[in-house]
């Protein structure tokens, strides 16, 4: 064979007439990640071969993580399962950047929750300080201040070889950029599981807090208002993150998706925050869209959909990092800390004037039209001209084969009823000690002292307690809480059970801090969509979750999906985490986890049933996992949740933990150890009342229950609170500060070191000593 | 009338409205200046607040030390003026050369937010004259790169003159030597220490004390003292 020299060609511009021209030309639409019928129905709507622009921008915006393309049909139930009470304080509901609730005194909150999973497996650093800064943008691009993180955290099993890689990964990369940006850390959880060993999750929450008057949206309105981008300059990172990399799974020994993940600055961020509220303050911007997964095509297609239809941008205008990128890879790029804007013509002069005083690049990309159409022009050809429409709403709906799972009944019949239980006081003790030295039980320090809790100066609440808290208004005490919560494990046995479940203790935990719950953002993270049993799980769950929010009455105002959790054919545990926002009239009477004060009265509201299926106890002390996760009772949480509330307006309550993984047994160890006091308890009345053994009294995880400290002069005005809201209450201990340790009367006794050198253990073994411990 | 407090923002300060939160608490008024200016507004005492400015690039408080407003903060502080650098202040100071030393990363290579106890060892300072000596007192401490280091003989020197203002007790935080938390000038007038005492200032929102949950004000004392010292100035 011969070959004839290769003469140098000049790269013909993909323009629109040039797709019109070569109908035939290839186009790598499987590698972008489109399926043939999807690329096909792109023909359709076009009339001709998108050009590679186009394509680029389409295979972005059709993704599973930026379309919703398989969760979109089971998400309306949050939209239709609504009654009038739920939209009463909600500002912005499901579809923006993220919701906004109105809470009084002319204060509104905005908070969201979502993924950045699959890029903290591959760069654990980047990947999760990038996923702070994604969610920290959907905030500011409501209008409001950011004023605290939380994170949703799910690893490896702790002794893998692998687990420390990602931990110290995710936990510095969260460090580095919330701390960077000033915004304290609150709370969020962290658990272990092998489950999770390939498929990390990391759950970014952020809120922030506006006036009314101040509240943005992303749309384009307005003929002739100037379309700009400020902020980071655009590079060659995140190329694809949400179509290669976070809607596709795991596969052993594919190549290297490093580079589509993102490369955060957060003191580019830092700048953008407050160049962003000094831009609002000088009512400069018309509408305003954050630039984070598919980048510029999400923001052009976005914008220009949710107003007036039309926008002719040019994108040489662009600013960036890196000359030698192309038209595609500049539509695609997901470099961070970027914001688009419309600013209408007369304030862009005012507009660049805040923007250079913090030293923030801008550049005026192009403007609104009524035109209906997209278009986007590069070195001299239209190389985009499409319904912005067709790329960033009305993309493809999948109605996925949904198959119940053929292992189910047998794990479900698999009860932890069977395993052997001790009423033993020392064989308690040491299961006790098992618990609270277990990975998911652990004292997450190692964690949480790499946070700053203090920034802003208005924490009133963050770990250990049970939700974290923050107050809003300086003048009248008024606060919000948030607290976030999933069993994965309870999920597994029942995803719609246990998705209520979920849905019950994130209530739970901002009812026993004394604040109302108002409103939910879930993020919902599930195998691969093309798995049958995974669909079958996430109907479950959304459904679950859906009505759960109908019998409490508070509004989900947001969230993300992230499907594609697995490595291989493991999907991980079904893991919906909701988190539940409250509002406190002043922070001075929140509710801390533990007590302080000597001699106080505990009590145990609600009731304790055998229900050890799923359980800490089940998986610690005997490494199982089957049966059927607990019963909930919403109107009970709803009941309970006022009584707390009416307690903690009345000041009768100084504690009040909630009851959740390792039982009665963890919670009484935890409030002990919150300010290092002791306590004396019987569990005799718990046994005799509710028919069980001490065990399931210890361990049992039983739903719609708290522990409650009440001061011995407000006992009968407690007592007769529970007795009118019809609430079982027992007094179970009191607290006792000469002890110095926790004591199960008839049972055992561990000291208060012990308790918390067990405690300790697991993450500073595994990852390193805390400071000061 | 009222002691004026600026408190000077640099780009990427974070702790800078809790800096003026601080100062009104101890009822003086806080005036918020800009770094890219060179006008003191007539203040009587400057803060240098906590953060990460330009990102702690090059070295935290390297690019900030270079800022306009610098040049006016050294010559006030050279001429008497009481200034206070917290945390990323304490090291914009030092790389203004208006405080000996440096802050380097911790010893364990990690952030760290946790409650702190320090002694105070010097009273005579504007920012420390409310405070007993020897005193313990608990504030909260946040930071990447707070291993204060210097030469032996600077060490010395700073012991002999009675220059260690704070001093960690219990737990060094971040290898410093010596354990030192924070240092003055000659003067006295010139603080800096790398604890945040503007965190440790109003009840429900400050450090844990015995008594009750974040009740710590620990660091309010450091407020009232310099509108003492700039009142007794007049």
């Amino acid at each position: 064979m011969t070959t004839t020299p290769s003469t140098p060609t000049v790269p013909v511009l993909d323009t629109v007439e040039n797709a019109a021209a070569t109908p035939e030309k290839e186009q790598p639409y499987a590698a972008l990640g489109l399926k043939p019928d999807e690329y096909q129905s792109i023909r359709d709507i076009l009339g001709r071969r998108p050009t590679s622009g186009e394509l680029a921008m389409y295979s972005v915006m059709w993704s599973e993580h930026c379309s919703y393309k398989s969760s979109k049909n089971y998400l309306r139930q949050f939209g239709q399962k609504v009654s009038p009470a739920m939209k009463k304080n909600l500002m912005v509901g499901m579809g923006e950047n993220a919701g906004v609730v109105d809470v009084g005194e002319g204060w509104a909150v905005t908070f969201k929750i979502e993924s950045h999973n699959h890029p903290s497996y591959i760069e654990p650093f980047q990947g999760a300080a990038t996923g702070v800064g994604g969610i920290v943008r959907d905030i500011i691009s409501m209008g409001a201040r950011p004023v605290a993180v939380m994170d949703a955290l799910r690893f490896g099993a702790i002794d893998h070889p692998d687990t420390a890689r990602v931990v110290h990964g995710v936990v510095s990369g969260i460090s580095f950029y919330g701390n960077c940006l000033g915004l304290p850390n609150i709370g969020g959880e962290t658990w272990f599981d092998s489950v999770y060993q390939a498929n990390p999750l990391v759950n970014a929450l952020a809120v922030g807090v506006l006036r009314h008057e101040d509240l943005h949206l992303a749309n384009a309105r307005g003929v002739g208002n100037k379309v700009v981008l400020f902020g980071a300059r655009t590079g060659g990172d995140g190329i694809g993150g949400a179509s290669i990399l976070a809607s596709d799974t795991f596969a052993e020994g594919g190549p290297t998706k490093r580079p589509a993940v993102q490369v955060g600055d957060p003191f580019a961020e830092k700048v953008l925050i407050e160049c962003c509220l000094e831009l609002y303050r000088g009512e400069l911007v018309e509408g305003i869209q954050d630039l984070g997964a598919a980048g510029i095509s999400c923001a052009t297609s976005e914008l220009a959909s949710n107003g007036d239809g039309g926008m002719h941008i040019t994108l040489d205008n662009v600013l960036l990092r890196d000359p030698s990128l192309n038209a595609e890879e500049i539509l695609m790029s997901e470099s961070q800390e970027r914001m688009m804007a419309v600013v209408h013509p007369d304030k862009l002069e005012g507009f660049l004037a805040v923007t250079s005083k913090w030293d923030v690049e801008t550049s005026v990309l192009g403007e609104v039209t009524d035109t209906g159409r997209l278009i986007i022009e590069w070195q001299g050809g239209v190389i985009v001209d499409v319904d912005p429409r067709t790329v960033a709403v009305d993309g493809p709906v999948y109605d996925r084969p949904v198959a119940y799972p053929t292992w189910i009944d047998a794990l479900q019949a698999d009860s932890a009823s069977a395993l052997p239980r001790s009423s033993d006081g020392p064989a308690l003790r040491a299961q006790l000690l098992q618990l609270m030295g277990s990975a998911n039980l652990a004292d997450a320090s190692w964690i949480t002292s790499q946070y700053d809790k203090y920034v802003l100066g208005n924490t009133a609440l963050s770990y250990p307690d049970d939700a974290g808290m923050v107050r809003v208004d300086e003048e009248s005490g008024l606060g919000f809480s948030v607290a976030t919560d999933a069993n994965g494990r309870y999920c597994q046995l029942d995803p719609r059970q246990g998705a209520r479940l979920a849905l019950a203790e994130a209530y739970r935990n901002v009812a026993a801090s004394g604040a109302v719950p108002v409103a939910i953002s879930d993020c919902l993270n599930f195998g691969s969509p093309e798995n049958p049993e995974v669909m079958w799980q996430f109907s479950e769950a959304v459904t679950g979750l859906a009505d759960g929010c109908l019998e409490l009455e508070i509004p989900v105002t947001g969230g993300n999906v992230s499907f594609y959790n697995q490595t291989g054919d493991v999907p991980i545990h079904p893991t919906p985490v909701v988190a539940v926002l409250g509002v406190i009239d002043d922070v001075a009477r929140r509710i801390p986890s533990g007590w302080q004060d000597e001699g106080h009265n505990i009590y145990l509201l609600g009731t304790t049933r055998e229900e050890l299926d799923g359980s800490a106890w089940a998986d610690v002390v005997h490494g199982h996992l089957g049966g059927l996760p607990p019963q909930v009772d919403l109107a009970g949480e709803k009941r309970l949740g006022e009584l707390l509330r009416a307690a903690a307006v009345e000041g009768l309550i100084d504690s009040a933990h909630d009851l959740s993984d390792g039982g009665l047994g963890v919670a009484l160890s935890e409030s002990v150890l919150r300010f290092g006091l002791g306590a004396r308890v019987w569990l005799g009345d718990i046994i005799e009342r509710d028919g069980i053994d001490a065990a399931t009294a210890l361990f049992s995880e039983s739903a719609g229950r708290v522990i409650v400290t009440v001061p011995r002069e407000d006992d009968v005005k407690f007592r007769g609170l529970c007795d009118g809201r019809d609430y079982p209450v027992l007094r179970i201990g009191v607290t006792d500060a000469e002890l110095g340790a926790l004591e199960v009367q008839d049972a055992f006794s561990v000291s208060i070191d012990e308790l918390r050198t067990t405690n300790r253990a697991p993450l500073a073994d595994a990852f390193g000593p805390v400071v000061g411990y | 009338m009222a002691t004026r407090v600026g408190v000077i923002t640099f780009p990427g300060s974070l702790d800078d409205r809790d800096a003026q939160r601080a100062v009104r608490i101890a009822g003086a008024e806080p005036v918020a200046l800009w770094h890219g200016s060179h006008d003191l507004e007539g203040v009587d005492a400057l803060i240098l607040p906590g953060g990460f400015s330009y990102g702690d690039y090059l070295r935290c408080g390297a690019i900030a030390s270079l800022s306009p407003i610098m040049t006016e903060v050294v010559a006030a502080a050279n001429s008497g003026m009481p200034v206070l650098g917290i945390c990323n202040g304490f090291q914009m100071l030092t790389e203004a050369h208006l405080l000996e030393g440096g802050l380097i990363r911790n010893d364990h290579g990690s952030f760290i937010c946790r409650d702190q106890v320090l002694r105070v060892e010097n009273t005579d300072t504007s920012w420390t004259r409310d405070f007993e000596a020897g005193e313990n007192i608990t504030i909260p401490l946040k930071n990447g790169e707070g291993g204060f280091i210097a030469s032996d003989e600077t060490l010395d020197r700073l012991e002999g003159e009675g220059r260690v203002v704070f001093r960690y007790v219990d737990v060094n935080p971040n290898g410093s030597l010596r354990d030192i938390a924070g240092i003055s000038n000659e003067r006295g007038n010139v603080v800096g220490l790398m604890p945040h005492p503007e965190h440790a200032v109003e009840p429900g929102f400050g450090p844990d004390t015995d008594v009750a949950m974040r009740s710590g004000v620990d660091g309010l004392a450091f407020f009232t003292s310099v509108i003492e010292r700039t009142l007794a100035s007049v």
